[in-house]
């Protein structure tokens, strides 16, 4: 398989730099750190995004950060983002309350490569947080279910109330998703697994000829998956990952994303891993 | 080669064993069906059986008074559970216990280091597996002790 680089599908407006009002409509909160949350263009426009791309969030007087967009791509008309709570403009937004308005500028960066998935398996590996930048994907995979082999999401949570989506991941399996999910802790109640998400890769009996990985999740934690997915014999040029850095601009001016010579912002945050891995092996990077 | 010898090849830590060596870690296994909750392991008990998983899940646990046993980490098809058997004094460091019905192989650890004993170069393939094993699991442990979820990531 040729080195495919993840599709830049839609481009930010003009006038990237001014954030566009959008209303919050809804807000749910997901556990303890973490909220989901609908907003609606003021504009009335649809904003349309392709799975893996993210938008710079802003709430007056708190700041702007880089939030993954895990909404369906097939529903542009809400654009739906799950936020962590862990700063200053994080907890605004996750705190925000329906009818509140705040900025959005985007969407911004390359998407995951379910277009050139098609007709093969696809392993999707998150941990945490890193589900939400893949739901989209998912979403997408499973409205085609029938253009893809085996869907396997791999799901690692620090613990069952820290896991995401635990609804619909039901959902999606009852619609073709292998799910097999892990925590890092729990209590004698829970009855799935305990370990790490690396350790479901040899239980998931990938089959490594026809298999693309999407990975989001802690870097740490991707770089152990990487591993335990050339040890079962993907090669670098199947796996996709989606890169986090100090991302500000949103469009490759700041530099503050660099990443060896790219800039995550502009030419990620999904990167095949063939591309970025001479990088993070640059501790300094 | 009997039907417990092909289990027992398809696990990893006894695949690309000899056919003969199969036979004679067969030889000290027998099948065990066990509901779940069946305690396998206790802490401080003699390690004198351990187990091979062929369908069915367990978890192995560390009891503290003040929160209860504690979950470390579950076990599942094809796992091996119990490592203490290689090793003086051959005493179990933690629980284990069944959280599903499970189908597994039951061994006779003081057979099984006889044959070790008696043919080196099984012991050494068997040592070598369980070794590769530990450190695996090791590892995975390791990234547990990370906490990596519960860091604030650089954005989202």
């Amino acid at each position: 398989m040729d080195v495919l680089q993840p599709p830049r599908e839609h481009a930010a407006p003009a006038g990237p730099m001014l954030p566009a009002p959008a209303e919050l409509v809804s807000t749910r909160r997901d556990t303890s750190d973490t909220w989901t949350i609908a907003l609606r263009p003021l504009s009335g426009e649809p904003f349309a995004f392709a799975p893996g791309q993210f938008v710079m969030l802003s709430s007056v007087g708190h700041g702007e950060v880089p939030i993954s967009i895990s909404g369906d791509p097939a529903e542009p008309e809400c654009l739906i983002h799950t936020v962590r709570s862990v700063g200053l403009a994080t907890a605004a937004i996750c705190q925000a309350q329906p009818g509140a308005i705040l900025g959005v500028r985007g969407p911004f960066g390359t998407s995951w490569p379910v277009q050139a998935a098609r007709g093969g398996d696809v392993v999707i590996a998150a941990g945490g947080i890193g589900l939400p930048p893949l739901r989209g994907a998912i979403l997408e995979m499973l409205a085609a279910r029938e253009h893809y082999g085996r869907l396997v999401l791999l799901y690692g949570g620090r613990s069952p109330d820290q896991l995401l989506f635990t609804e619909e991941l039901e959902r999606w399996q009852q619609r073709g998703l292998e799910v097999l999910v892990t925590v890092d802790s729990a209590g004698p109640e829970w009855l799935g697994h305990v370990g790490v998400v690396t350790r479901l890769v040899r239980r998931a009996g990938l089959d490594p000829v026809t298999t693309v990985a999407m990975m989001c999740g802690p870097e740490v934690m991707m770089r152990f998956l990487v591993v335990a997915l050339g040890d079962v014999g993907l090669s670098a040029d199947r796996m996709y990952v989606s890169m986090e850095r100090n991302m500000q601009c949103g469009i490759g001016h700041c530099g503050h994303c660099q990443l060896g010579p790219t800039l995550v912002c502009r030419d990620g945050a999904v990167f095949c891993w063939e591309t970025v891995r001479p990088w993070l092996a640059i501790r300094e990077l | 080669m009997s039907e417990l010898e092909s289990e027992l090849a398809q696990a990893p830590v006894f695949a690309g064993l000899s056919p003969a060596h199969l036979a004679v870690i067969a030889g000290c296994g027998r099948e065990q069906h066990v509901p779940s909750g069946t305690v396998l392991l206790r802490e401080g008990g003699t390690a004198d059986t351990f187990y091979l998983i062929r369908t069915g899940a367990a978890a192995l646990e560390v009891q503290s008074p003040a929160h209860g046993p504690l979950l470390i980490e579950t076990l599942h098809d094809h796992d091996v559970v119990g490592w203490s058997w290689l090793f003086a004094p051959y005493r179990w460091q933690m629980d284990g216990r069944t959280t599903r019905e499970c189908a597994l192989v039951a061994f006779d650890a003081a057979c099984l280091r006889g044959e070790c004993d008696a043919d080196h170069e099984l012991g050494y393939e068997l040592m070598r597996r369980f070794a590769a094993s530990i450190v695996d699991r090791l590892q995975a442990t390791r990234l547990q002790l990370l906490d990596v979820y519960g860091r604030a990531p650089a954005s989202a």
